[in-house]
């Protein structure tokens, strides 16, 4: 791509994903209702479409107040790092075949840089906000956030060993013959588990439970800076979304008669709203038990994947295969 | 080196899972809880003072508003306590009437306790299936009364009126279609007592749809199971009745054991925990769901049998009827006496209780032989549950005081007062 055409599609992409993400919180409302045998939004526009905009004005007109006791810079800064690193890891993920703004070699590591670094977010909020809530949310957050990632990122060597590259292009070609959720379902599933661990969303929102933390880290948020909370929270979705698709649903692939970005944005959409419906049908489990949950079951069954993938690969395929 | 001291934590007055204005200070090491101090009073009305200075029919709504999920269990309460000094009794027909409404109440407050309860740990689909069948009920309640929480529909010496022949239907909108509609008011078609009994056959399917979605859970039993216990012998120690009483173990049920009422005409079971834990509880409500259902079945085969008077015929307690009034003096003079001075109560005192859903609601009335009471005392079961507060969640972590608070049930109505 010239870098002319670059830079539209960059542009293009931007506003693509913050009109999804506004979008989605009207999807997530309509379906939730639908599940609960309710109506949901369905006042503004062709079935309360216009509802999301509706929110999007509304938040950004509201007072933007910051409590006179917080740690200002941080507090004003720690919302604008989780949409930030969230808009920058969508820069990795492959639409269609060379529609990708990064294909770096490391685009897997990169993933994993920009999920670690919006941890800092919500711990920056928690701390800055000088509100015991906040501070037990950020509290958690770091303790759930930073044990999550490790299964996240155990749990996709078995990926990068059957692809044999970081790049993600590369592991979607690798999955012409076979999805990599068929050989890779231990992985799929960790992954999945900490994916919603580290987006927060229910049933692990303990960040932000608010039946015992009130709002949690972004208690003390309001306006924009809450807004931006918010689009943090749907873009991570989407992004771990697709995430899933292209690491183990083969990206783009599906049969030749729909486009290449077509078969990817379906794949997508379907993992949103795996979220959304697991929104609606689980509780939250204890913070104590979410994290046994993680160093007891998914530790030892993310390296146990790794050892028998590796094991595989070094028995079925040449020496040149693997060392290369 | 300086001493270092727990973290304090106010939770409430104004916190989602606080159930209204319930103020815990909670006293933490981390996650954990050390003390959690309730304290009291932030929604106290001097219901009790109130009702001193008002005849006696003027306070029956007052009482709807104790604890306002199980209005009309209240109101039979401080009723029950009236008809005992003046030593009447209604007609039969208006017992059965109460029974049965006093049934739809509990499923009301059952309802809404499941759905919070739910809610609080995070299961917010069941919240709102919950309050789709309380809406059908609230109805009920509308249609008997006309109101749909306050209801003021029980009087000393009956109800205020009998079941009407009508149930209030859905009005055409535009987010309806009109098969939707109709869908809607095929159940409300008929009386209000066919309402209820199609409610009835439909809300055991209902329950399992609640079930569905928790009893089985594993999350659900990981954040229930073992939090909260509460043995036998201090449950009763403590003062506690009701569902708390029940999930603890011990059969104790006023409708069984001190039956007021046709409660000893009616077949149902009591349900009885074992652990004493809030799974325990939980279950022990949800099966009361059940057999609420069934003794609202009987009652309603029983009302369309049988139609009669639902007040009794005294002129000196129960107003005349309008029509009476058009041309009998000894009925207008009786209106207006007992409109405005009331009617006055041999003097005496004495306790009368009900199986409130929540736990035993008494009434400790005194009267001097006036038109107004001398003293009126409740008796809220929530009072002695929040007491437990401390002792259920000591140890326990800051999430399952949300638990613990859902479990107990608590509505800050009848505990201030």
């Amino acid at each position: 791509m010239s870098v002319v055409a670059m830079l539209f599609f960059i542009v293009v992409l931007l506003f693509a994903l913050l009109a999804a993400a506004a979008l989605l919180t009207w999807v997530e409302r309509r379906l939730l209702a639908w599940w609960q045998d309710r109506y949901g939004p369905n006042r503004a526009g062709p079935f309360g479409i216009l509802q999301a905009f509706a929110d999007v004005i509304k938040i950004l007109l509201k007072e933007d107040w910051i409590p006179p006791l917080a740690d200002k810079p941080v507090f004003v800064i720690a919302p604008a790092i989780v949409a930030v690193t969230m808009l920058l890891g969508f820069a990795i993920v492959p639409l269609a075949p060379g529609l990708v703004i990064a294909d770096l070699n490391v685009a897997l590591l990169f993933f994993f840089a920009m999920t670690g670094l919006s941890v800092y977010s919500v711990t920056f909020a928690g701390w800055a906000s000088n509100n015991n809530y906040s501070l037990l949310g950020s509290l958690r957050t770091a303790a759930q956030m930073i044990s999550y990632e490790v299964f996240m990122l155990l749990s996709l060597v078995g990926v990068v060993i059957l692809a044999g590259s970081f790049r993600l292009t590369d592991i979607v070609d690798a999955q012409r013959g076979m999805w990599f959720f068929v050989p890779q379902f231990v992985g799929l599933v960790v992954f999945f588990l900490a994916a919603i661990a580290e987006t927060h969303r229910l049933p692990f929102d303990l960040p932000e439970a608010e039946h015992e933390l009130v709002a949690g880290y972004h208690t003390e948020y309001s306006g924009m800076k809450f807004g931006l909370f918010f689009l943090g929270e749907y873009l991570g979705m989407m992004l771990s979304s697709a995430m899933i698709v292209t690491l183990f649903f083969g990206g783009w692939l599906g049969p030749p008669f729909l486009p290449p970005i077509v078969w990817f944005l379906l794949k997508t959409a379907f993992f949103v709203c795996l979220y959304l419906l697991l929104r609606a049908a689980l509780p939250r489990p204890r913070y104590d038990q979410l994290m046994g949950y993680a160093w007891k079951f998914l530790l030892p069954v993310a390296l146990l994947n790794i050892v028998v993938t590796g094991a595989i690969v070094v028995a079925t395929r040449s020496p040149a295969e693997v060392g290369s | 080196m300086p001493e270092i001291e727990s973290f304090t934590v106010n939770f409430g007055p104004q916190h989602p899972a606080a159930h209204g204005v319930l103020r815990l200070v909670l006293e933490m090491e981390g996650e954990v809880i050390h003390k959690a101090d309730p304290h009291v009073g932030l929604l106290h009305r001097a219901t009790e003072k109130l009702a001193e200075t008002k005849p006696y029919n003027q306070s029956i709504g007052y009482m709807d508003r104790l604890d306002y999920v199980s209005m009309m269990c209240n109101e039979h309460g401080y009723v029950l306590a009236i008809e005992k000094l003046l030593g009447i009794k209604p007609p039969i027909r208006a017992q059965y009437i109460r029974v049965m409404f006093d049934e739809i109440t509990r499923i009301l407050n059952h309802l809404m306790w499941l759905g919070a309860h739910a809610m609080d740990i995070g299961a917010m689909t069941v919240f709102l299936y919950c309050f789709r069948e309380r809406e059908d009920l609230m109805d009920v309640y509308e249609a008997v009364s006309g109101t749909r929480m306050h209801a003021t529909y029980y009087r000393p010496g009956g109800v205020y009126r009998d079941l009407p022949d009508k149930m209030p239907q859905y009005e055409p909108s535009p987010y309806r279609s009109a098969k939707e509609l109709e869908e809607l008011n095929e159940a409300r078609s008929g009386s209000v007592l066919d309402f209820i009994e199609h409610f009835a056959d439909r809300f055991p399917a209902r329950i399992d749809e609640y079930e569905t979605l928790l009893t089985d859970n594993r999350i659900w039993k990981q954040r229930t199971v073992n939090i909260g216990v509460v043995s036998p012998e201090r449950a009763m120690q403590l003062g506690f009745s009701g569902p708390m009483l029940r999930g603890s173990g011990v059969v104790w049920d006023l409708r069984k054991h001190q039956p007021y009422e046709v409660y000893d005409q009616l077949d149902f079971d009591i349900p009885v925990g074992k652990n004493g834990d809030c799974y325990d509880r939980y279950l022990v409500r949800v099966e009361e769901l059940r057999q609420s259902t069934r003794i609202i079945k009987q009652c309603v085969e029983w009302l369309k049998k049988n139609p009669g008077p639902v007040m009794i015929d005294d002129r000196k307690i129960a107003p005349p009827r309008r029509i009476e009034m058009k041309d009998d003096m000894e009925s207008l003079i009786h209106h207006f006496k007992l409109f405005t001075e009331g009617y006055s109560v041999p003097e005496g005192e004495v306790y009368a209780a009900v199986e409130a859903p929540k736990g035993e609601f008494g009434v400790y009335l005194i009267s001097d032989g006036a038109n107004k009471p001398y003293r009126v005392k409740v008796r809220a079961p929530g009072f002695p549950h929040l007491a437990a507060m401390n002792e259920m969640v000591k140890g326990h972590m800051l999430a399952d005081v949300v638990a613990v608070i859902g479990t107990q049930d608590i509505v800050f109505g009848e505990i201030d007062r």
